[in-house]
């Protein structure tokens, strides 16, 4: 590896990692809290809310996150609405990781034996009571490992961002690359800072998968 | 928006042509990564000394940084290194060699999850540890891999969309070519586009509880 090509771009590859790691955390954020509403849409007993919530899974799922991503970048314009490119990727991958996270959510608090909330009513606890200290504690176990498995993917994913000239870290290493003629040693760079994120954020998915288990 | 525009028989067409394209680089990724993710599988669940570790290495890296710079590596910098791939080429190396790290880990769990007692059982009734494999492990082990296999076939059938960024004449890419014509058929196309990416992973994902319920 040559360290004089990082050193004389490290400006460059700093501020696309920075951008990475904000991409990141906003598409976090965004996901978890459209996946948590679509999750609770879909667990109502109004049919227009399961209806929706199921379809908003099922189609974002099953469309690249790429073609989420135009939608913002290419579509809105043409309705008056224009983005930035970072603003629509990180909007695309927080709508586009929802569905997974809504699934995840789902499948968590499903999996807690109903007799629990049949139990936990009965002694007199309301709904919501019920949901926070008995349902929610459980559940949470279930949905945190699926959920690091999503957050690696999302850092994974901002990499799109490049596309729309998102300024990420893939985006910087494009242009690290066409200005040093030296893709090898630029590439092997950005997969460096990648795994900077994604590695630690495995090995401690992993450990807390582990502990998790180990309590139940 | 201007859906007659876009939707007229030229572009689908040309729509068609990058369906084509996509479902051919997915077919081809597919039955690649999945016979080499099977073999990587088998490897590692047997512990084979040496290649095991090494594989295991491979993997994780693999697993941990993002498909996009994948692509673009082996379009971009495998040139430098000797090998010149045209972007369909390029595209089928990336795909292939990051699902099949991921399938090997499909692969792994899924023969990890058949009980210890039942290859006990096979050894001690006098099969050999392939006839063993073969005959006890993998035919149960591969039943309970389909769900998590089909999914992966799913997201690798997305990730084409990805090669869009290294000019492969695929769905997204040739999208993008209409929207360039005028943004008032960015919002029709990129729905159109849904909508195919979707039939094409609902059927899948049909096939794969066929499948399931028929048990291979």
């Amino acid at each position: 590896m040559d360290f004089s090509l990082l050193s004389d771009n490290i400006g460059l590859f700093m501020q696309g990692f920075m951008n990475t790691i904000w991409a990141s955390l906003l598409g976090l954020a965004g996901s978890f809290i459209l996946g948590t509403i679509i999750a609770v849409f879909r667990m109502t007993r109004s049919r227009p809310l399961v209806w929706f919530g199921t379809a908003y899974v099922e189609f974002f799922r099953n469309i690249p996150l790429l073609l989420v991503v135009f939608l913002f970048y290419l579509g809105l314009p043409s309705l008056g609405i224009t983005l930035s490119g970072f603003a629509s990727g990180t909007m695309g991958l927080a709508v586009y990781t929802s569905s997974f996270i809504a699934e995840a959510i789902r499948a968590g608090i499903m999996a807690v034996p109903k007799g629990q909330t049949e139990a936990a009513r009965s002694s007199g606890l309301t709904y919501v009571q019920t949901m926070f200290y008995v349902i929610l504690p459980q559940a949470i176990k279930l949905v945190i490992p699926p959920l690091s498995n999503q957050f690696i993917n999302l850092v994974k994913n901002s990499s799109i961002l490049s596309i729309v000239a998102g300024f990420d870290l893939m985006y910087y290493g494009d242009i690290v690359a066409t200005e040093t003629f030296d893709t090898i040693n630029t590439y092997l760079f950005v997969a460096l800072f990648y795994l900077i994120i994604t590695l630690p954020l495995s090995y401690g998915s992993r450990v807390l998968e582990r502990k998790l288990a180990r309590h139940d | 928006m201007d859906f007659a525009g876009a939707y007229s028989g030229d572009f689908l067409i040309f729509l068609l042509q990058g369906l084509l394209i996509t479902l051919k680089i997915a077919l081809i990724s597919i039955i690649l990564s999945f016979t080499l993710g099977t073999l990587i599988g088998i490897i590692r669940y047997a512990r084979v000394p040496v290649l095991s570790p090494v594989l295991a290495v491979l993997v994780e890296l693999l697993r941990n940084l993002p498909l996009l710079l994948i692509i673009l590596f082996s379009r971009f910098a495998l040139p430098d290194l000797g090998l010149r791939l045209g972007p369909e080429g390029a595209a089928i190396a990336a795909l292939t060699v990051f699902e099949m790290a991921m399938i090997s880990e499909v692969v792994r769990g899924g023969l990890n999850s058949i009980p210890k007692g039942q290859v006990e059982a096979a050894r001690s009734s006098g099969l050999s540890s392939v006839q063993t494999l073969r005959y006890i492990v993998l035919p149960q082990g591969l039943r309970r891999m389909i769900p998590p296999l089909v999914s992966q076939f799913i997201s690798l059938l997305k990730d084409t969309s990805l090669a869009t960024a290294i000019a492969l004449a695929e769905l997204m890419h040739n999208a993008q070519i209409i929207i360039g014509h005028s943004y008032n058929y960015a919002i029709p196309v990129l729905l159109l586009c849904a909508a195919i990416y979707f039939t094409v992973n609902y059927l899948l994902s049909l096939l794969s509880r066929r499948l399931e319920n028929k048990g291979v």
